[in-house]
C-alpha cells in the first residue's frame, strides 16, 4: 500500500540551517502535510509547521514545495513521481522562525495600514441595499483565505527587503479593490491610496501572484489592473514612466497643457498594450473632448488575450519555471515593439491643423 | 522557576480564542472603552469559524416575510430535542437579525436578494429559508469581517493614542494553558507564545472563553487541530461547571479514505441523488437496517428503491434516506461486525450509478473537493465514508443573559462552541454561525461591566505562576515519557471506538478505564526539542485538557439512559420525557471529574404557549403537559 519516498526538508532557524533527507512512508491518496504530519509522528516530533483546516480554507499550511509556493494541503503526493525528491522549504519571503514556519507579521503591519471599511454615514444597519451583481466584484477579492502565497511569490519584495516599508504587495491591492468596488464604502480615494501610500506602482503585472493563489482570484486582471488604470497620479508608476518613454510622451505638447491637469488614466491605459482604457479617465471635460476629436474609435484594438500557459493549465512561474531568464513582458508576449500607429488612443493637439 | 523570564501584560479583558465569537466579544469589550487582548492558538484570522459554510441563521424574513423570531425560536428548540436553554435560545432568535445587519456595517458583503437585500437560503431545520449566505464559505465571510473590524477599531486609537495597539491588541499564536484566580475571582491568565516559547502572562479581572469545541480527541474528526478543549478544561479547572457534555454532533457521512481528506463532510444529496451505502462484500446493507418504525415508509427491495428515484409516487423510498442517525448507526454496525472497508468506514457508491456527467452537474462542489483535495474522482470510484465529529453541543454552564460561566468562578465568560446550553441536544445547521454573535457580543459586554463593578483588581500569586511555569515546562524535561502524537492516537481510538456516535453502557465503562490509563501515561509524556515553535510539546500540553474533557463525555454518556439528539445509546434507544428534564452537570473536584444532576429551567408561558400540543406530548412528561394544558386553559377563560 504505501511506499517509501525521498524528502528534503530545510530544518533550522534565523541562525541558519539546511535540508535535512527524511524517507518516510507514503500512503496512497496522501498530500504533502499528511507527509510532514507523519514525519512529526515519527522521526521529527519538533518538526514546526503551521496548519489548521486541513482542507484549503484557511490558508495557514503555505511552504514551498519543490521550489514552487503551495499549500501543503492541497499539493497531492500523487502530482509527484514516484522516484522524485519533494523538497519543501519555508516561504522565502518572510523571515524564519523555525523549519517551515515564517513571521508573516508584515502582512498584519500592511493590514493595520490599509485604510477600513467605511460605512455611509446615513444608512441604518438593516437598510443596506446592494444588487447581487454589484456586490460580487469584491466578493471575488473576499475569498482569499490570506496564505500570503501571493506576498511571498511577489518578487518586488522577494528578494529586496528593502521595498518592504512602501510596499503592501497584491493581498492588500484586493483589499483595496475590494473597498473600492464596494457599492456603499463611503472612502473615495481607495486607488489614489493604493498608488500614494501602498506602493501600486511598484507592480508590474508578471501575474505571478495570480498564478500562486490558491482560491483562484484573478489579483492581477480584476483587482490591480483596473485600479492601475483609473488611478490618477501617474507619477510613481514605473509602468507609465515606460509607457512615456516609448510612446515618447516626454516630448510632446500633452493635452493636460491646457488643462493644468493629466490625463494620466488615458495614457496609462494605452500603456498596457491591448486593454485599452475608458474614455472620461482624467475628469477633464474639456480635454477628453480634444482628445476624443483624434481618437478613432473604430480602430482595430488587439483583444485582450489569455495568459500563456503551459501544458498544466498554468502560468509558468517566472523564476524557477520559465523558459527564460527575468520576468516575461508586462504588456504581454504579443505585443510588439514601437505599437502601430492606428494601436493607438492618442490624440495629438494640432493633428487637425492642415500639415505643411 | 524565578529565573524563569515571563513577559507581564495587564488588561481589562482577556478574550481567549480568536472565532467568531472571540472577536465579537472583543469588539463589544474595547467599545465598552475596555483595554481588551485576544489570543489566538493561530494566526489572527485562522479559526475553525472559516469552516462554516451554510450560513449564519437570522430570521431577518427578507426571504419569506412569515418568519420571525418565534419561528426561529420554536426551529431551534425542536431541533435540540426541547433540552436547549430556553432563554438562550430565545435571545439568540430575537438578536441574530441586528448582528448580521450589524456586520454589513463592518463591511460584510452577504449574497443579495433581488430586491438588494441580504438573501437568505433554505436549511435543514429551518421552517423558512434563513441562512445569510455568501456562496458556500459565510464563515469566513465572518471571520475576515471581525478581523478587519478589529483592524479599523486599531486604526481609531492609532489616531487617538498613536499605537495601534492601545486599547485591543491580538496575542497570535498563543496558548493559554492556565487561568489563574485571586480566591474565587479570576485574575489572569499564563500562557506561552507558540513561535519562541517564551511564557506570557496576562493580569485582567475578566477572562472571556471562546475556544470552540473538542473535536481533536476523535480519530474522525471535520474539527482542526485547536479543537483540544481548552476552553471547556480551563473552566473546569477555576471552578466553572460544564453541562451537555454527553451531546456530540456526529454527521454519517464524512471521508475516512484518502487520508488527505478525512473527516470531511460528503454532503446528504450525495444519498439523495442516488448514492448508495455498501459493505466489503459488496451488499447494500442498509436494507437490513430498517427500523421498525419506518418499516412502512422505506423500500424493502434493490429495485422498489431505485425505482423510487424516477418514481417517487408509487415506491418507498431508499433505505440510504433514513434520518441521519439511523444511517450512522448502521455503517457502524457493519464496520464493528467486520465489514468495513480497510480504513474503517463503507463505501459509497454513486459512480456506479450515475453516467460521469450527471454526477458533476447535480454534485459540482462535491466533484471538485474530491478531486482538488484527494484526487479522488467520484465519478470513477466510490467515496469510503463514515461517521464524524463535527460539533459539540455541551459546554461552559453560564448564565443566558450575560455568559457568566456559573460554579464557583467569578470572571470568567463563555461564549461560542465552548459554552453550553444554547442548542441543546442538537444543533441546527446556520444556528452556530449566529449564535458566535449573539453571545460573543453579549459575553464581551457582560465582561466589561464586571469590570465596573469591582472594587479592586484581584491579584495574581506568585506561587500559582511558579506552578503554572512548572507544568508548562515538565513535558520538556521529562525524556523517559511517551510520544504525546502516540498518546493523542490513543486517546483519539478510545473516543472514536467506545465514546463515538453509537454508545453501549459496557463500552463506555471500558472507556472510562482506558481513559484513566491514559491520564497516568499523560502525565508523564515527554516532548523532545525545545520551547522554539515545538508542535510536539505543544501537543504534549494539549493533551491534558483533550483528557478531562473526554473524561466529562464518557461519564456524562455512561449517565444518561436515552437517545437524543447527538447521544445514542443502543441500550436505551429511544427519548425518555424524565431525561429531558435533567441537565448532567460535569465539575472537577480535585483531579476528578464530578457528575451531577440539575433540572432543566423552565420555559415561560409565553414561549411554550408558541408550541401545539401534539409535539410538546413528544418530549414532555404527563405532569408537564397536565400544566400546559392548565396554562391554556387559563389564557382561554
Amino acid at each position: 500500500m504505501g511506499s517509501k519516498r525521498q524528502f528534503r526538508i530545510w530544518r533550522g532557524d534565523e541562525t541558519g540551517g539546511d535540508l535535512k533527507d527524511y524517507a518516510v512512508e507514503v500512503n496512497e491518496g496522501e498530500v504533502v502535510l499528511d507527509v510532514i504530519h507523519r514525519l512529526q509522528a515519527t522521526e521529527a516530533p519538533d518538526l514546526a509547521c503551521r496548519w489548521n483546516c486541513k482542507a484549503g480554507k484557511c490558508g495557514s499550511c503555505s511552504m514551498e514545495i519543490n521550489g514552487k509556493p503551495r499549500l501543503g494541503c492541497m499539493t497531492r503526493m500523487s502530482t509527484f513521481e514516484e522516484t522524485e525528491t519533494v523538497t519543501v522549504t519555508p516561504l522565502r519571503t518572510f523571515p524564519v522562525i523555525r523549519d517551515l514556519v515564517t513571521d508573516v507579521s508584515f502582512n498584519y503591519e500592511k493590514a493595520r495600514e490599509t485604510p477600513a471599511f467605511a460605512p455611509p454615514a446615513d444608512v441604518a444597519p438593516g437598510d443596506y441595499r446592494m444588487q447581487q451583481v454589484d456586490v460580487e466584484r469584491s466578493q471575488e477579492f473576499r475569498k482569499c483565505i490570506e496564505c500570503f502565497l501571493c506576498q511571498n511569490v511577489c518578487h518586488v519584495i522577494r528578494d529586496h527587503d528593502e521595498n518592504k516599508q512602501a510596499f503592501s504587495g497584491p493581498r492588500f491591492f484586493i483589499r483595496a479593490a475590494e473597498l473600492d468596488m464596494h457599492p456603499l464604502d463611503a472612502k473615495t480615494d481607495r486607488k489614489e491610496y493604493a498608488q500614494s501610500e501602498m506602493g501600486l506602482g511598484f507592480c508590474n503585472i508578471t501575474k505571478c501572484c495570480t498564478e500562486v493563489c490558491p482560491e483562484h482570484i484573478k489579483i492581477t486582471d480584476n483587482g490591480i489592473i483596473p485600479m492601475k488604470e483609473r488611478v490618477v497620479d501617474r507619477r510613481y508608476d514605473p509602468l507609465v514612466w515606460l509607457g512615456n518613454k516609448i510612446f515618447r510622451r516626454g516630448q510632446v505638447p500633452q493635452t493636460s497643457a491646457t488643462s493644468g491637469h493629466s490625463s494620466g488614466a488615458v495614457t496609462a491605459g494605452a500603456a498596457h498594450g491591448g486593454v485599452h482604457s475608458h474614455a472620461g479617465g482624467s475628469h477633464d471635460s474639456s480635454a477628453e473632448r480634444q482628445a476624443q476629436q483624434g481618437v478613432n474609435w473604430q480602430r482595430e484594438v488587439p483583444h485582450p488575450t489569455a495568459p500563456a500557459v503551459d501544458s498544466s493549465g498554468k502560468l509558468p512561474l517566472t523564476e524557477l519555471t520559465f523558459d527564460r531568464a527575468a520576468a516575461p513582458s508586462p504588456f504581454g508576449d504579443d505585443v510588439e515593439f514601437p505599437l502601430p500607429p492606428e494601436h493607438l488612443n492618442f490624440a495629438h493637439p494640432q493633428q487637425d491643423e492642415p500639415k505643411h | 522557576m524565578t529565573e524563569t523570564r515571563i513577559e507581564r501584560h495587564h488588561y481589562d479583558v482577556v478574550v481567549i480564542g480568536a472565532g467568531g465569537a472571540g472577536l465579537r466579544a472583543a469588539i463589544e469589550a474595547r467599545l465598552a472603552g475596555k483595554k481588551t487582548a485576544i489570543i489566538s492558538k493561530s494566526l489572527f484570522g485562522k479559526a475553525h469559524t472559516v469552516m462554516a459554510e451554510g450560513g449564519a441563521a437570522a430570521a431577518m424574513g427578507n426571504v419569506n416575510s412569515r418568519d420571525n423570531w418565534q419561528v426561529h425560536f420554536r426551529d431551534t428548540m425542536r431541533g435540540g430535542k426541547f433540552l436547549n436553554n430556553f432563554r438562550m435560545a430565545e435571545l439568540h432568535a430575537k438578536e441574530s437579525p441586528q448582528r448580521i445587519w450589524e456586520l454589513e456595517t463592518y463591511g460584510a458583503l452577504f449574497d443579495r436578494t433581488k430586491d438588494g437585500k441580504i438573501s437568505q437560503r433554505n436549511f435543514g431545520g429551518h421552517e423558512y429559508p434563513r441562512l445569510a449566505h455568501v456562496g458556500d464559505r459565510t464563515g469566513l465571510e465572518l471571520i475576515r469581517t471581525l478581523q478587519q473590524k478589529i483592524v479599523s477599531l486599531q486604526q481609531e486609537d492609532q489616531r487617538e493614542f498613536g499605537s495601534y495597539d492601545a486599547r485591543i491588541r491580538v496575542f497570535a499564536e498563543t496558548t493559554v494553558t492556565e487561568l489563574l484566580l485571586d480566591g474565587d475571582r479570576v485574575a489572569g491568565a499564563f500562557g506561552y507564545y507558540r513561535e519562541s516559547g517564551e511564557f506570557v502572562l496576562f493580569e485582567a479581572p475578566a477572562v472571556v472563553l471562546a475556544t470552540g469545541g473538542v473535536g481533536r480527541s476523535y480519530k474522525v474528526t471535520s474539527n482542526s487541530w485547536e479543537y483540544t478543549g481548552d476552553g471547556h478544561a480551563l473552566a473546569l479547572r477555576a471552578g466553572a461547571t460544564l453541562i451537555n457534555m454527553e451531546f456530540l454532533q456526529f454527521h454519517p457521512t464524512g471521508m475516512v479514505w484518502p487520508p488527505s481528506v478525512k473527516g470531511i463532510l460528503v454532503t446528504e444529496s450525495v444519498r439523495g441523488d442516488g448514492g448508495v451505502l455498501k459493505n466489503s462484500d459488496g451488499k447494500r446493507f442498509m436494507f437490513d437496517y430498517v427500523p421498525d418504525v419506518f418499516r412502512k415508509q422505506y423500500a424493502e427491495t434493490e429495485e422498489e428503491a431505485d425505482r423510487w428515484y424516477t418514481d417517487p409516487d408509487n415506491n418507498r423510498r431508499p433505505p440510504e434516506l433514513l434520518p441521519r442517525d439511523e444511517v450512522a448507526r448502521a455503517i457502524n454496525s457493519e464496520v464493528k461486525a467486520g465489514r468495513g472497508t480497510p480504513a474503517g468506514g463503507v463505501y459509497l457508491d454513486i459512480a456506479s450509478r450515475k453516467s460521469a456527467e450527471e454526477i458533476r452537474r447535480r454534485l459540482p462542489s462535491m466533484y471538485h473537493q474530491f478531486k482538488e483535495l484527494a484526487d479522488v474522482d467520484i465519478t470513477k470510484e466510490p467515496m469510503e465514508v463514515g461517521p464524524t465529529c463535527h460539533y459539540v453541543m455541551g459546554g461552559v454552564e453560564v448564565d443566558p443573559d450575560s455568559g457568566a460561566a456559573a460554579g464557583t468562578v467569578r470572571g470568567l465568560f463563555a461564549a461560542g462552541e465552548v459554552s453550553g446550553g444554547m442548542h441543546g441536544s442538537n444543533r441546527l445547521g446556520g444556528n452556530s454561525l449566529s449564535d458566535l454573535l449573539v453571545f460573543g457580543k453579549r459575553a464581551g459586554g457582560h465582561a466589561a461591566t464586571y469590570t465596573d463593578q469591582l472594587a479592586a483588581r484581584p491579584a495574581v500569586s506568585v506561587a500559582a505562576v511558579e506552578a503554572a511555569v512548572e507544568t508548562a515546562l515538565a513535558p520538556l524535561q521529562r525524556d523517559t515519557g511517551e510520544s504525546p502524537y502516540q498518546l493523542q492516537q490513543d486517546l483519539q481510538v478510545v473516543m472514536g471506538d467506545l465514546v463515538g456516535i453509537i454508545r453501549r453502557e459496557g463500552e463506555l465503562a471500558d472507556a472510562l478505564g482506558r481513559l484513566a490509563e491514559l491520564r497516568e501515561r499523560v502525565a508523564k509524556v515527554s516532548a523532545v526539542g525545545g520551547r522554539r515553535y515545538n508542535p510536539g510539546w505543544h501537543l504534549a500540553l494539549d493533551l491534558r485538557n483533550m483528557l478531562v474533557v473526554s473524561e466529562c463525555t464518557a461519564k456524562a454518556a455512561l449517565e444518561r439512559q436515552e437517545s437524543r439528539g447527538g447521544h445514542t445509546r443502543e441500550d436505551y434507544p429511544a427519548m425518555d420525557p424524565k431525561w429531558r428534564r435533567v441537565n448532567l452537570v460535569c465539575s472537577l473536584d480535585g483531579d476528578t471529574v464530578r457528575l451531577t444532576h440539575k433540572p432543566l429551567p423552565k420555559m415561560r408561558p409565553e414561549l411554550i404557549g408558541l408550541f401545539d400540543r401534539a409535539e410538546l406530548s413528544k418530549y414532555l412528561t404527563d405532569s408537564e403537559l397536565a400544566e400546559f394544558d392548565a396554562l391554556t386553559e387559563e389564557a382561554n377563560n
